[in-house]
């Protein structure tokens, strides 16, 4: 479904991204697991078209979409949840769900689709009319997945689902990823958090500066040395 | 006396706050003070003129019009003159800025001359009085198309598609075009609806002072600017508000010290807003920092 190859980019004239490659395929949770500031965020952010890449390429469904815009790249199905949730905050819960779905003009399966959200995240339906600023974190990070899923996307981004929240509230926003991703949309993860990651996705890959180390399912991951020691504590 | 200044600074000041928008709303999406808003304002004052006066149109489609013609040199001014510096410095852009306005104020002197113009009124000069006040068929109207425009812009924001994508971009721009909106329709649209914002302003003082120059954008740019930032500049309804503040201010200014502190008022008010409140009335504190 997504294909990225030998892509690299930058900022500036920094390289950031050296020549990663990656795939997912459909149905799966593919996870991107590495440190701070060795490249994750950039890599999320040039396949959705914020970045452009310095070199090679990013296929999905069979398109190129090294060089679509933002906000073509929505159209055609890729929704992304950045870093910091980035919520509009002066905007009320309902009018950012109502963003989300901002492609779309199916005005009957929009309204299906903001009650399944409703139903996936019973706090946010108590607080519709409520400005998306005054959220907790963790209602804010619901809220950024609810929004991107109002897009009906077919491959979901989600940068560090869990930054910044209670162990408690992260697995339970991991419960719903799992959910989300039984229903039929596939997901691209990028965690710090090696060890909910891995439980959580089909394949990993490791990141290190710039680089792919790593590649493998999931559970091989977990119980790879070189993995246990830098990332899962061991 | 007083209700009588109080009725000529909402006068005055509906007329700032429509050009204090044009500049909030720029401001709001990219950060930008467009200084040439002040000469899409005169533009649209002569367009409205010539309209009434040479091709003899009634004075709803001159004014419609004129909205329409600034709209699209808005656009224009968008495209040549700040879109290529988009992430250039802001420095560039500002400079880039004073630069078109002082274009269009020569594009206008060579179109029309220096010497100002006649601007018929359109409206019988009927005065309604009372004995606190009096005000005339034409002041009336000219808060009447003021308020309904403003109303408008309002619930346009608010309530439409077009406008909720226009706040969402306002507040986060790269999250925005996440969401599919595509940012450069929402700055072409912006800078339309704020330029026949400007326009309407220009032709509604110019059917009140009579006369349209190609130097009359200056200083009510600079005004609806200081009305901006007094509202908070980003602020839609700090700019309406900002802007009957100031007119109100500037009036009674006039009536209870002197004429000649007429526009020393404004700057006075833009130096104590700067120092004290920089974020102005309708402000917005830092909500975004996490
Ligand atoms: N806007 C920017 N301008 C310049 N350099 C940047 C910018 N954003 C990121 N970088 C640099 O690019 C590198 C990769 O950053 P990136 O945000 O992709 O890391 P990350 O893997 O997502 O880290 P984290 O886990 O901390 O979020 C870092 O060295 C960072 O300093
Ligand atoms: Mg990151």
């Amino acid at each position: 479904m997504l294909r990225v190859e030998n892509l690299s980019t930058g900022y500036n004239s920094i390289r950031v991204l050296k020549q990663i490659s990656l795939t997912v395929s459909e149905g799966e949770i593919v996870t991107l697991i590495g440190s701070n500031g060795v490249g994750k965020t950039t890599t999320l952010r040039t396949i959705s078209g914020l970045l452009r890449p310095t070199e090679g390429s990013i296929h999905f469904c069979n398109k190129d979409i090294s060089h679509v815009p933002p906000h073509k790249i929505v159209e055609l199905g890729i929704s992304h949840v950045p870093e910091g949730r980035n919520i509009f905050p002066r905007l009320s819960v309902r009018e950012n769900l109502e963003i989300g779905a901002y492609t779309r003009k199916d005005r009957l399966e929009i309204k299906k689709d903001f009650k399944k959200v409703m139903e996936i995240f019973p706090q946010l339906a108590k607080r519709q009319k409520q400005t998306a600023g005054t959220l907790s974190g963790g209602e804010q990070q619901m809220l950024a997945i609810g929004r991107a899923l109002m897009s009906r996307p077919r491959l979901l981004l989600l940068d560090e689902p869990s930054m910044g929240l209670a162990p408690l509230v992260v697995l339970g926003i991991f419960e719903i990823i799992k959910e989300v991703n039984r229903q039929g949309t596939t997901i691209l993860l990028v965690e710090q958090n090696a060890q909910i990651a891995l439980r959580t996705a089909h394949r990993g890959y490791v990141m290190e500066t710039g680089r792919i180390i790593l590649d493998d399912s999931a559970e091989a991951l977990l119980q790879n040395d070189q993995v246990r020691k830098a990332y899962l504590g061991e | 006396m007083f209700v009588q200044q109080l009725i000529n600074g909402i006068i005055l000041g509906s007329t700032y706050a429509l050009i204090a928008l044009g500049y909030t709303m720029v401001y709001g999406i990219i950060e930008l003070i467009n200084f040439a808003h002040g000469e899409i304002y005169m533009f649209g004052a002569f367009t409205g003129m010539i309209l009434m006066t040479r091709f003899n149109l009634p004075f709803p489609a001159a004014l419609l019009l004129a909205m329409v013609t600034a709209a699209l040199m808005g656009v224009t001014v968008e495209y040549v003159a700040y879109r290529p510096l988009r992430r250039s410095p802001r420095l560039a852009a500002l400079i880039s800025a004073i630069g078109a306005s002082i274009f269009l104020q020569n594009l206008a002197l060579l179109l029309w001359g220096s010497r100002p113009q006649n601007f018929p009124s359109p409206f019988k000069i009927k005065v309604y009085q009372s004995s606190f006040f009096s005000i005339s068929q034409l002041e009336i109207i000219i808060l009447v198309i003021s308020f309904l425009l403003m109303v408008g812009l309002s619930f346009f924001i608010k309530n439409t598609r077009t406008g909720k994508a226009m706040r969402a971009t306002a507040q986060d721009r790269d999250t925005a075009s996440l969401m599919g909106i595509n940012i450069n329709r929402i700055i072409t649209i912006t800078f339309a609806i704020g330029s026949a914002l400007g326009a309407a302003a220009g032709v509604l003082v110019g059917i009140y002072f009579r006369t349209v120059n190609p130097m009359m954008g200056v200083m009510p740019g600079l005004k609806g600017f200081v009305a901006a930032v007094l509202g908070g500049i980003g602020s839609i309804p700090g700019a309406m508000l900002g802007g009957l503040l100031l007119g109100i201010a500037e009036v009674a200014g006039v009536a209870y010290i002197s004429s000649q502190y007429r526009d020393a008022i404004a700057f006075a008010i833009l130096i104590i807003v700067l120092l004290f409140k920089p974020s102005g009335l309708v402000g917005l504190p830092d909500q975004e920092k996490v």
